[in-house]
């Protein structure tokens, strides 16, 4: 940092502390959705790990813009590909006031990845993890691994000494049939500590006078509500009874807009919505075409894509709260993005492909879609139904709840889909995992996960050799160019239509100052609220 | 007497038995828990390995079988959710409901008595017509709309009232009651009002038609030949043998209060039990829904049981036909 960069920011920091109110506020803020267990291995949800994001703390942290940084762990190196050194952070407490040293990241490291985690991905299952003194240690691998670290700030570490004394040395698997005293009561090194928690009703934060950092915020105290009901939330909102908001319902962002006490904060979120067909199957299992399987012709795929018109979903259904994407993975995540472009809508286009193909007269297919998960999956689905009839072809559309649907379309319903709506933020942040989740070959001898998630199974050995080069590929401008390789193939056989990405909408009372991150993370402890 | 309870203290076990068999056949289209437990790109492995865990695999006659058997034991093992013992959740969240109950029909009693005792008695005049109106709105709105306009009026507009919760709970022993604070009171003033209104409706409409009724019979017209004062006639004779329908409706009301409170606690985000219920099906829950289910069900066929005894203590005709069974 050159001298005067460092000037500016202390003359920042003394003027953001000279108008900085006194005293310390109290933040209330309601969510749709609930903090289920309190133990940071059962649930990979991110309501829940945006709530223990502020009692614990990974080795690394991301900033608001998603960048990775340090936090238990200050420093790290790679001595070898295979072998990284995490230097610890000294002087940091447990909030029970036991010290943090590396006993507590080797046992977190054995919790994450014992049986009845449902973080196992976070922490690659070769890492080794050796103790090299209190404060130092290293993670032996047996392959190189460039996104060794990019799930850490969702791994949280745990105290040894205080799991061990409470019987909680085993993960609270999700299906526990018994209590533990983990998911009810927790010790971590974050800023805030719990002070009292009621499951699905409301938990009081209240700030940690010992943490080891430095306070972006001005709070005291956090009150979080779970406000299920739409028009209640904001309502709430509106009538200044709580600060802020998770989410705002679409419909409703104008009203909020137009308060007096209440703002709404939007970004695009890391999610892509896309649509899927069965890619696989001899026939179609919903289609009136026999013998034959259509989605399997690329033209009727690309017939498909130049029939729907994103823009005409952005406006007309998004209410203007959607990014149109090209690519399987949010812009953030991958820099060269901005090289791709999508193709035009083209009805006509799509018209000709298709009686290319043999079906001048289209045919029906049905499609499923979940009505209660992504902001307004079923009217997006709707619309798409409107649209394939313009080129003839008839969908049936078949929207449920998610439960239901996940319930049929993933693997253990037996991908019983033909053409279907899903969203996807790949967990580690890394295109890798779009790349082998949900657009690798299924049923790889050699990796049977792979392509699990690819419901309608689009295959291309080509793209999986790609996708197994970049796993180890540790020289980051090098590894751009195979996953845009990798894109380039995967758009070429239409295997996927990605649509847009979702907005992220808070509803945010005037008096607080929050920054929006994109994967929707509600993270107060950068918030500020004035009197 | 004891012949009578004991016959139907049996049919309610049936009742009882039926509720647990429809319910759990309902859960097995209520969806797959196992994908509202596990991020969206949890292996198909670590799927199985939940659902082994779960029970899920076992063929239908043994989940049923386990299932009636921990229930007869009032047995509802851990919530998938939330980690805690569904027994301790709604043991937590049951004051809540009962308060909110114990108020919407209190408040619906006593203003639905006097509002229907008053329009039989002045059925022309401009309040009678007025609390018709009243009437008529309170059962034709359902409560959703009622709660969510009553939450723009007095929370977002006005500001009087908070918009959701209990306000400020005091722990006595288990139960946590919001009746000693006064933003526990002023939490309960709206979902009592949207959770009643039907309620009040409802006892208005039935004092008011069956006062009109008694008021035309005889003894009526006898007691006003005698001389007795009108106060006298129209409360101490007319409104007393009003009461037989009325209290048959509030107790098996209470049941549906506390039932339907379901949506009352969805808009005011009360955290009784019935939010908990909805939370749990929207997320496949089924130690929650089954345990739920079975709790509303000996609600009622306890409402049931004590409105029957009750009807022989305020009748005296029909101790009599109780005591020589058919």
């Amino acid at each position: 940092m050159s001298g005067r960069k460092s000037l500016l920011i202390a003359a920042a920091v003394a003027f953001g502390l000279a108008i900085m109110p006194a005293s310390a506020q109290t933040l209330r803020y309601a969510n749709q959705g609930t903090l289920k267990s309190l133990d940071p291995y059962t649930f990979k949800e991110s309501t829940t790990i945006a709530h223990h994001a502020h009692v614990y703390e990974g080795l690394t942290a991301r900033d608001k813009d998603l960048k990775i940084i340090p936090a238990l762990a200050e420093s790290w190196e790679t001595p070898e590909p295979t072998r990284w050194r995490f230097h610890l952070r000294k002087g940091v407490k447990f909030h029970n006031g036991e010290p943090f040293t590396a006993d507590d990241v080797i046992f977190s490291a054995d919790r994450v990845r014992a049986t009845g985690s449902n973080f196992l991905s976070n922490v690659p299952p070769d890492a080794k993890f050796i103790k090299v003194d209190d404060y130092t240690v290293d993670v032996k691998l047996d392959a190189p691994n460039p996104i060794l670290i990019s799930q850490w700030d969702t791994w949280f570490i745990m105290s040894k000494k205080w799991c061990e004394d409470n019987n909680a040395v085993a993960p609270t698997p999700v299906s526990a049939t018994t209590p533990s005293y983990a998911s009810l009561h927790e010790n971590g090194t974050g800023p805030f500590i719990i002070e009292s928690h009621q499951p699905g009703v409301k938990t009081v934060f209240k700030v940690n006078p010992n943490w080891w950092g430095k306070p972006e915020h001005n709070l005291k105290e956090i009150v979080f509500t779970t406000i299920s009901s739409d028009a209640t939330r904001v309502a709430a909102l509106l009538s200044g009874e709580v600060d802020i908001i998770e989410p705002v319902p679409v419909q409703d962002i104008g009203r909020v807009d137009s308060s007096p006490n209440a703002q709404v904060l939007k970004g695009p979120e890391l999610r892509t919505i896309f649509l899927g067909m069965d890619e696989s199957r001899d026939e179609l299992l919903y289609s009136n075409v026999k013998g034959k399987n259509p989605f399997k012709d690329v033209r009727v795929r690309e017939a498909f894509y130049k029939a729907i018109d994103v823009e005409l979903i952005k406006t007309r259904v998004m209410r203007g709260l959607s990014t149109p994407s090209a690519l399987m993975i949010a812009p953030e995540l991958f820099p060269l993005s901005k090289e791709f472009t999508r193709p035009k809508y083209d009805p006509d286009a799509a018209k000709k492909l298709l009686t290319e193909a043999g079906y001048p007269d289209g045919f029906e297919v049905g499609m499923d879609c979940p009505n209660d998960r992504y902001v307004n999956d079923a009217a997006i689905c709707q619309a798409v139904v409107g649209m394939l009839a313009r080129i003839g072809v008839k969908v049936n559309l078949n929207a449920q709840p998610k439960a239901q649907y996940f319930a049929k379309v993933l693997k253990p319903g037996g991908y019983n889909t033909s053409f279907f709506l899903l969203g996807w933020t790949p967990s580690s942040m890394d295109a890798h995992n779009v790349m082998h989740d949900i657009m690798g070959c299924r049923e790889d001898p050699k990796d049977p996960t792979r392509g699990e998630a690819n419901l309608g199974n689009y295959c291309n050995k080509d793209f999986d050799a790609l996708t197994d080069k970049v796993l180890v590929e540790t020289d980051t401008a090098k590894r751009n160019q195979l996953i845009k390789q990798a894109f380039e193939i995967g758009i070429k056989d239409y295997g996927y239509i990605p649509l847009h990405q979702q907005a992220v909408a808070w509803g945010v009372s005037k008096k607080v100052k929050i920054p929006l991150r994109a994967d929707n993370a509600v993270l107060m402890f950068w918030a500020n609220k004035t009197e | 007497m004891l012949a009578f309870t004991l016959r139907r203290a049996i049919q309610a076990i049936g009742v009882m038995i039926a509720v647990g068999i429809i319910a759990f056949a309902m859960f097995r289209f209520a969806g797959d828990p196992v994908s509202q437990l596990v991020p969206i790109d949890a292996s198909a492995a670590e799927r199985a390995q939940i659902r082994q865990s779960l029970g899920l695999d076992d063929p239908f006659i043994v989940q049923f079988g386990r299932y009636l058997f921990d229930a007869a034991q009032f047995k509802f093992g851990v919530s998938y959710q939330f980690r805690q013992p569904v027994s301790d959740l709604l043991k937590e969240r049951m004051p809540a409901t009962l308060e909110l109950a114990v108020c919407a029909t209190i408040l619906a009693l006593v203003f639905g008595i006097l509002m229907g005792v008053f329009s039989a008695l002045r059925r022309d005049s401009l309040l009678a017509k007025l609390f018709q109106m009243v009437s008529l709105i309170g059962i034709s709105l359902p409560t959703f709309l009622i709660g969510i306009l009553l939450i723009y009026l007095f929370s977002v507009t006005l500001g009087w009232l908070p918009s959701f919760g209990r306000g400020d709970v005091v722990k006595l022993g288990w139960w946590s009651s919001g009746l000693f604070t006064l933003s526990g009171w002023k939490a309960l003033i709206m979902p009592s009002i949207t959770l009643g209104l039907f309620q009040m409706t409802l006892i208005m409409r039935l004092v008011r038609a069956e006062m009109l009724e008694v008021l035309r019979t005889d003894y009526i017209r006898f007691a006003r030949a005698r001389g007795l004062t009108t106060r006298a006639i129209h409360f101490g004779h007319a409104l007393r043998n009003t009461l037989v329908p009325v209290i048959t409706v509030v107790g098996l009301q209470f049941g549906s209060v506390i039932a339907f409170s379901i949506i009352t606690e969805q808009v005011f985000q009360w955290p009784g039990m019935g939010l908990l219920f909805v939370q749990a099906v929207q997320n496949v829950d089924i130690p929650i829904m089954a345990a739920y289910l079975m709790m509303v069900s000996l609600i009622f066929v306890t409402i049931n049981l004590v409105v029957d005894i009750l009807y022989t203590v305020v009748d005296p005709r029909l101790r009599a036909t109780i005591s020589r069974p058919a």
